[in-house]
């Protein structure tokens, strides 16, 4: 089996399934009828990705692998999704702004993805792309309209984002499954994305009347599998009905 | 260079045409551009389909749907989910765009058009019960992935517009 290839396809994967997966516990509790479609319809496409990747993951790793035994088989350890995702809804402005700080980070990726010389992640990226710039232009939109809003939402905003600042630097680190990949063409180095990022990020933060958290000290580790408590309970909820009653299907 | 063209054997397109999108009922798959690719291959055809989005819950039953149709016209059927080239709201065929604001849903305007309706800057969708372009944006998401939700001024009535996706 191509062991770094695998790894690095559910890097990528990962990030999609946990991000969805958050997004879809707002399915019917979401703070307006809009609002929770829109989530919910974000979170499908993040699982509509999640399931090209693990098709692809299921296919390189063979040994009867499927995407739903990758999705829903694996312990807490084998997910290497960033820590930014899993990180829980608190309110509604930390949902957005979690998803705002991986939506950029992810349309970036994808830019460049596209172009990979592995033809599945290119396709899977092209696809993408269209649908992740929908995602971006709705979190960052609410990332305007709360921060610059009253003075609640503002102070709520402004909590969310300075909590979370210490989750974005992980993205940007080079796992050595990438690292392996990036001379073929195939894998992206992700550190070269650091900078357009926080370019981007810091511009509609200003924007939205938010000051930039000048943390230096940044949380790391979803990556090699080392995660915050939040992701073993997604996880148990998430795995429940496959644990519970293996193989079963609807 | 992957080819946007269609590749379909003649006599299977009356076949395809039979089946619908499972969500847009008045549909059909071949008016939807989702089937890029049908042909009799020693005696099986060969259908390569390719999602609206990626999440599509449809696509699962569209390949059901045809493997079904084939069959009643005793054909044996595997179906193929592709993904590049992606799928834009270009393929969906005029009489498509037609069907699609017959059953209520505005068809996607051109890509410039779609960001200025969608970020609210213009009002120019048009309401599929009376006509009208005073028109807004209620919600950039709709019923499903691929519509966003819109609400007339004039007669008031609440409608889906397809998102343009190019
Ligand atoms: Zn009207």
């Amino acid at each position: 089996m191509k062991t770094n290839l695998y790894n690095y396809i559910l890097e990528l994967g990962d990030n999609c399934l946990i991000a969805g997966q958050r997004l879809g516990e707002l399915c019917g509790h979401g703070p307006s009828l809009e609002t929770d479609i829109a989530c919910t319809n974000i979170s499908l496409d993040l699982f509509g990705q999640t399931r090209s990747y693990f098709q692809y993951a299921a296919d390189v790793k063979g040994d009867n692998a499927t995407e739903d035994s990758i999705a829903f088989l694996r312990y807490e350890q084998q997910y290497k999704n960033v820590l930014l995702v899993e990180q829980p809804n608190r309110d509604f402005a930390y949902t957005v702004a979690r998803q705002y700080l991986f939506d950029v980070f992810h349309l970036l990726l994808l830019e460049k993805l596209q172009f990979s010389q592995d033809m599945t992640l290119s396709a899977i990226a092209k696809k993408s792309i269209k649908e992740v710039s929908y995602h971006v232009r709705f979190s960052g939109d609410w990332i305007k309209r709360l921060g610059d809003g009253t003075d609640e939402s503002h102070e709520k905003m402004q909590a969310a984002i300075n909590d979370l600042w210490t989750y974005t630097n992980e993205l940007f680190e080079v796992t050595e499954a990438a690292k392996s990949l990036i001379d073929d063409g195939i894998a992206i180095d992700a550190a070269t994305l650091k900078e357009s990022y926080y370019e981007k990020v810091s511009a509609l933060l200003e924007e939205a009347t938010l000051t930039i958290p000048e943390s230096k000290y940044f949380q790391k580790g979803g990556k090699s599998g080392v995660h915050t408590e939040h992701l073993g309970y997604l996880l148990a909820d998430m795995q429940y009905m496959q644990r519970a009653y293996p193989n079963m299907t609807w | 260079m992957i080819s946007t063209k269609q590749h379909i054997d003649k006599e299977l397109i009356p076949i395809l045409e039979k089946v619908s999108d499972p969500e847009i009922p008045v549909l059909s798959i071949m008016d939807m551009g989702v089937v890029r690719s049908a042909k009799l291959i020693k005696g099986v055809v060969e259908v390569s389909i390719t999602p609206t989005y990626t999440g599509c819950p449809a696509m699962d039953v569209i390949g059901d749907d045809i493997t079904q149709a084939l069959k009643e016209h005793g054909y044996e059927a595997k179906v193929k989910l592709i993904l590049a080239p992606a799928w834009t709201t270009d393929w969906i065929t005029e009489r498509g765009r037609k069907a699609l604001q017959e059953y209520g849903i505005a068809p996607p305007l051109n890509p410039d058009a779609d960001k200025e309706a969608l970020l609210g800057e213009k009002r120019i969708v048009k309401c599929t019960n009376c006509g009208s372009t005073n028109t807004k944006l209620v919600s950039q998401f709709g019923s499903t992935a691929c519509k966003a939700l819109f609400k007339c001024d004039d007669c008031q009535e609440p409608f889906d517009y397809f998102k343009c996706l190019k």
